[in-house]
């Protein structure tokens, strides 16, 4: 075990896996020489060599369509999206090619593909620095989503999504690098060395995709979160005293639909929390499993918390950030809904 | 391995952090050299101008040549007094990040006469869509600076009312686009902009801009075949400051002598200028926008120059590039090169420019004193976050009244 920011975490997991398996290879903006504008990438190049680790023009859709190229050779690349923000211009390479390959051509080409990308705001990034584009890729057929929120699931889960023969979507909430977050800005920053997670295996340790993790044992109300938002869910059952069970999904496609439905089954309540806009949001598929799946134990409506249906504000970031309290006043109306 | 194995090129700058900045192959012609061709000319006729660099004053400060402008001493110090502006205001916005006042910056340093110098060759109506370098285009258009240090603050007089990051102004009656931080995503619009105006049989025409990174991005490529294809009245401005964040311009190049020659393969004539000669980049700038008013289309410019500062307040230059490779860019400083132009006119002095620097400083320190009385960031007054709601659509829809109710406000 070492301790370990999301940062370092994320780059011994390249590390760990560009040693095992020279078929991956790591490119994207910036990310060679320098290191990745967060640094996940730093030392790669030195370490591996200009044509296992090198800087891309920019161009999303050129690093994305490439990646394909060369996953369809037999690579495991690893690319980064700057920003998910910027991912956007490889949407169609995304969509349509990584994500439909095997299927189109049964299973003759494959994609085993990584595309990594900080997401989630908390840093003052304004509407081109802050987004949570996950749903975008969620409702796409032949994606994998994974969103880890610290230092050990984010090495887990990297080393997993590489091993992957499929592509998947891998998000960074970037407030989580350097720590955890509980939605309270004006309190001083808590390092990972300070939190249990931010103590990481060494060596090759995947953390199976699909498997969620229960971050708070509780019985009154289930938390359906991920990301960032964990912190927070976990904070405002602390500030409420609310007894809430919090689930950290971790990984979006494949869904740990059994942890899911054990927790809201015994709870008999729930909230689902995230970052990124209301409407359509992954939360709107997490409900309606909930509603399939446990509707005969449910004993409230499920309550939504969710970015509000607006672009991301920068001055009034923290206005619009679902934090503790936002969360706190849901998990209220859950448990005291009859 | 086998010997006739495939190797994958990766371009490597001349020079990394412990070398010794090297641009002794960077291949710069004698000012006034390089000919003026006439407007109504084929890309063809010129396809030499793309590879060759346009430069009008010489080391000594002396204006020279066939693209030499025609300019008084007095516009000539309106210019000089423009890239002191933007200078002075960049140095006290980037202390004011520093100071926690705002989130972020970026500064011009040694681009200042880019957007200028090009903004003059403008006529009224005309629209720019700028990327995040560009506010020589407002501080020479005349567009206050208060306002923009209100943006820079996202105060409760921000135009954009909190909404964007810092530098990311907006000003339709300047000419301004709004700037996005997605990257060349402005540039084809800039053409579609032009070809409206050419619909409408208006007489008004775009400049896009882009910086050499953002070439590789695909709306650059689809910029240049509608505007190729639809003869848009559009001047398609490529700054190359030789660094992209931490890649040098190779990556975006590759294979291609220069980013103007980029222009050549879809027929649009295309000139390299010496970004930091204000009197080369006004004069290609009227050579284009006479192009462009002519109906004759679109001209593809290079601005050849050099970003000395980080790429912005997040940014940190010692980490990829040699400290000192700024100090010896072969092209100069902007200021100091039409300082010592005016000079040599004997418009201009030493004791008057220092005297103008102390005028254009207490310019700036008046506006930002007047701006932060207006709050900054972290302080003071905030715009409204009844606003955070406003501008999603023409009309706030249901969905929308109902978060805003549930926020309180």
């Amino acid at each position: 075990m070492a301790r370990m920011t999301m940062i370092e975490a994320i780059r011994d997991a390249l590390d760990v896996m560009m040693g095992r398996d020279d078929n991956v290879v790591v490119f994207g903006e910036d990310v060679g020489y320098f290191g990745g504008v967060f640094r996940c990438t730093q030392g790669l190049q030195k370490k591996y060599g200009k044509d296992r680790c090198f800087d891309a023009p920019i161009s999303e859709a050129g690093i994305v369509g490439t990646a394909i190229g060369m996953a369809a050779y037999g690579l495991r690349p690893c690319v980064e999206i700057q920003f998910a923000d910027y991912v956007y211009p490889a949407y169609d390479q995304i969509v349509s090619e990584a994500a439909r390959l095997r299927h189109r051509s049964a299973g003759d080409f494959t994609c085993p593909l990584v595309i990594r990308m900080p997401t989630g705001g908390g840093i003052f990034g304004g509407q081109t620095h802050s987004q949570s584009p996950e749903a975008l890729f969620t409702h796409v057929a032949g994606l994998k989503t994974v969103v880890p929120s610290n230092p050990r699931d984010a090495k887990g889960l990297l080393i997993a999504a590489i091993e992957d023969p499929d592509p998947v979507i891998f998000l960074e909430p970037k407030r989580l690098y350097n720590g955890p977050f509980d939605g309270h800005p004006d309190r001083p920053i808590v390092p990972w060395s300070k939190h249990e997670l931010g103590e990481v295996p060494t060596g090759h340790a995947p953390i199976p995709l699909g498997q969620a993790a229960i971050r708070r044992a509780g019985t009154a109300v289930t938390v359906l979160a991920y990301g960032t938002m964990v912190h927070v869910a976990e904070a405002a059952a602390q500030e409420t005293g609310i007894d809430a069970e919090v689930i950290d999904l971790r990984t979006l496609v494949p869904l740990d639909l059994d942890a899911i439905v054990r927790s809201v089954s015994k709870t008999g309540r729930c909230v689902v929390v995230h970052e990124a806009t209301l409407t359509s949001g992954f939360g709107a598929e997490l409900v309606s499993l909930v509603q399939e799946h446990c509707f005969y134990h449910l004993e409230a409506p499920v309550v939504r918390v969710a970015g509000y249906d607006t672009p991301y504000p920068h001055a009034l970031e923290w206005t619009y950030f679902p934090g503790p309290k936002r969360v706190g006043e849901a998990l209220r109306a859950a448990v005291e809904a009859v | 391995m086998s010997d006739d194995a495939l190797r994958l090129h990766v371009p490597e700058p001349h020079s990394r952090p412990g070398d010794a900045p090297d641009f002794s192959d960077f291949a710069i012609p004698e000012a006034g050299s390089v000919r003026r061709p006439p407007v109504d000319c084929k890309a063809d006729d010129i396809r030499d101008l793309a590879f060759s660099i346009i430069r009008v004053l010489d080391d000594a400060g002396e204006a020279k040549g066939e693209w030499k402008p025609d300019l008084s001493s007095e516009e000539l110090l309106r210019g000089l007094r423009h890239m002191m502006t933007l200078r002075a205001f960049d140095a006290r916005m980037q202390t004011a990040q520093r100071q926690g006042k705002t989130s972020f910056y970026m500064q011009h340093t040694g681009e200042e006469a880019v957007s200028c110098a090009f903004r003059l060759a403008l006529g009224p109506g005309d629209m720019n869509f700028p990327t995040y370098r560009q506010a020589g285009l407002l501080i020479a258009g005349g567009y206050p600076m208060v306002s923009m240090m209100n943006q820079i603050y996202s105060n409760a007089e921000d135009p954009l009312k909190g909404r964007q990051l810092p530098i990311m102004y907006s000003s339709k009656s300047h000419g301004f686009f709004s700037i996005s931080g997605n990257l060349a995503t402005q540039f084809v619009q800039a053409v579609g902009w032009a070809m409206a105006s050419a619909i409408k049989r208006d007489t008004r025409i775009a400049a896009a801009w882009i910086g050499d990174g953002s070439t590789a991005e695909s709306d650059f490529h689809a910029a240049l075949v509608f505007a190729s294809t639809y003869r848009a009245p559009v001047v398609l401005n490529v700054v190359n400051n030789q660094w992209a964040i931490s890649t040098f311009q190779g990556f975006a190049r590759g294979g291609s002598a220069t980013f103007a020659a980029r222009g050549l393969g879809f027929g649009i004539p295309a000139l390299r200028v010496d970004g930091n000669d204000y009197l080369a980049v006004l004069s290609v700038a009227r050579w284009a926008v006479e192009r462009a008013r002519r109906n004759l289309g679109p001209t593809l410019i290079e601005h050849v120059t050099y970003r000395v500062g980080a790429h912005s307040t997040s940014d940190d230059p010692s980490a990829y590039r040699p400290k000192a490779e700024s100090a010896v860019w072969p092209l100069g400083d902007p200021i100091a090169r039409l300082k010592t132009h005016l000079i040599a006119l004997g418009a201009w002095s030493q004791e008057r420019h220092t005297q103008a620097e102390a005028e254009v400083m207490h310019e700036v320190v008046t506006a930002q004193k007047e701006a932060e009385s207006h709050g900054t960031l972290h302080a003071g007054d905030k715009p409204s976050a009844r606003d955070m709601f406003e501008d999603v659509y023409a009309e706030l829809p249901p969905h929308l009244r109902r978060q805003r109710q549930q926020l309180g406000v």
